[in-house]
């Protein structure tokens, strides 16, 4: 070894490595393929047995995207609780933060690995939209923006979860917690906090509140929309978890 | 130009002082034994040197790059092992050679990584998964992800904690051959450590440098080293 061999331009080389290990870490346990099937499962026996796909004689996916932030909010945690917390237990962190790469790309290149091992289990549904075709003559234009509303629905998601793992060494209290927050998001879209918000701030400010939920947002995907706001909104949670994420890390 | 300066590090956790007003500079081939019971600060000072923690006052110089606002570069030019030798368990030492190799943008990764397995004796265990691996040989897989890219600063905290003698000696063989070209620091609190491996002794207590000075003025001291370091750090 030489000192020639000091590094020139690494460009985005330290950013790739970080991506590639983080994806295949996901394979590296049995744990990914068991959560793919549950994940797998789920929303199909949700689609079906509790959304009445079938039954609806309607060659369309909404019921089956309507159960999706239910999963999200279980599985994103899932993915998102190791990325950082995993990396404190390990005592590795002190590694990532001493080699020459910043933080910021660190955590983007992690974050993007776990959105991309989302984007897999969703990949992995795409047989339900294949057996609507067969049945039926459903417009793909609004399937297809049903899965972008998903896979940004599961962006959004695991912003959350990326923060809750920053803030612990332990992956069960990030999952924990990164569940409950989603979990939360979730039923603000249901307007399950409805009837106590109109008692304080009257029928107006519910509507607006219901916006901030997981579902209201999905739900113009769902039928073909591809709209500026609820894109901004998923993008805004996700972006703003991922950067909240890194300032924490960086600060401690 | 020393290759590492520590300039006035200072460093709380909350009312707590770890690390006062810690001021030292080291020059290419010397190897500086860092000196210290538990809870002295030497750790604290070295993830101050590595750029893991801020420091609350003061700055370390790598190589004439400033470790907080150069940081990239100055990393660029540092090796370090941390306490107890962290790795990725799930991965193979090779995976996990050649993902450091990549992350430090080294123009030839597989080459740097066979001669590090090389020059750290890892050949045997290359494809083996580092959780599997005993401890003398984890310790060595920290110390190669230190030295792939060849740097010209090297910090290493408590290197030979926890092996055997011939471990301990195999490390410090590396060590030994490569040390003329750097600036090494190694914290230990093996005193016997020092007279074989390092050329300047740094004692640090509750904080603060209580004795920078050669290796020779410091084996001077006295022939019983265990009272020296009791009578230093006290």
């Amino acid at each position: 070894m030489s000192s020639s061999e000091q590094p020139s331009s690494p460009g985005l080389k330290p950013f790739v490595a970080i991506l590639r290990r983080e994806f295949a870490g996901y394979f590296r346990t049995p744990l990914a393929y068991v959560f793919l099937a549950v994940f797998n499962a789920f929303a199909v026996s949700l689609a079906f047995f509790v959304g009445g796909l079938y039954e609806s004689r309607v060659a369309s996916l909404d019921r089956f995207f309507l159960y999706l932030p239910w999963l999200w909010a279980f599985l994103a945690p899932a993915a998102g609780a190791r990325l950082w917390a995993e990396e404190r237990r390990q005592g590795t962190i002190e590694l990532l933060l001493t080699w020459p790469i910043t933080v910021w790309q660190v955590a983007l290149g992690k974050f993007l690995a776990a959105w991309l091992f989302l984007a897999c289990a969703l990949l992995m549904t795409l047989p339900i939209a294949l057996t609507v075709g067969y049945l039926g003559d459903p417009d793909w234009g609004v399937i297809a923006s049903g899965y972008v509303g998903s896979l940004l629905c599961a962006g959004a998601c695991l912003g959350i979860a990326a923060i809750a793992s920053a803030l612990t060494r332990s992956q069960v209290i990030a999952f924990v917690t990164g569940f409950l927050a989603c979990f939360v998001l979730v039923l603000v879209g249901y307007g399950v906090f409805d009837d106590l918000l109109t008692g304080l701030l009257g029928p107006a400010a519910v509507d607006e509140f219901r916006r901030l939920g997981l579902w209201r947002n999905l739900e113009p995907f769902t039928l073909g929309l591809i709209d500026a706001r609820p894109t901004a909104y998923f993008l805004t949670v996700a972006f703003a978890g991922l950067g909240l994420s890194t300032i924490i890390v960086e600060r401690r | 130009m020393p290759l590492i300066e520590a300039k006035n590090l200072s460093k709380s956790y909350g009312a707590i002082r770890a690390v006062h007003a810690v001021s030292f500079s080291v020059d290419r081939g010397e190897v500086v034994g860092f000196l210290g019971p538990n809870g002295a600060g030497k750790s604290t000072t070295m993830k101050m040197l590595t750029g893991h923690l801020r420091a609350d006052e003061g700055t370390a110089v790598i190589a004439g790059f400033d470790i907080a606002d150069q940081s990239v570069q100055a990393k660029q030019h540092l090796g370090y092992s941390p306490e107890g030798a962290p790795a990725y368990g799930e991965m193979t030492v090779r995976e996990f050679l050649r993902f450091a190799a990549d992350l430090r943008g080294l123009a030839n990764p597989a080459e740097s990584v066979r001669k590090t397995l090389e020059l750290c004796r890892l050949g045997e265990v290359a494809a083996q998964t580092i959780d599997t691996l005993s401890k003398g040989y984890r310790m060595r897989v920290g110390f190669a992800q230190a030295v792939i890219h060849d740097p010209e600063v090297l910090i290493l905290d408590e290197p030979t904690d926890g092996l055997d003698p011939n471990q301990k000696f195999e490390v410090r063989r590396i060590l030994k051959e490569m040390a003329a070209r750097k600036a090494v620091i190694v914290s230990t609190h093996i005193l016997e450590e020092v007279g074989e491996l390092c050329t300047r002794v740094i004692v640090i207590a509750k904080g603060e440098v209580r004795c920078d000075e050669s290796r020779d003025k410091f084996l001077a001291r006295g022939s019983d080293l265990n009272a020296v370091f009791r009578q230093l750090t006290a």
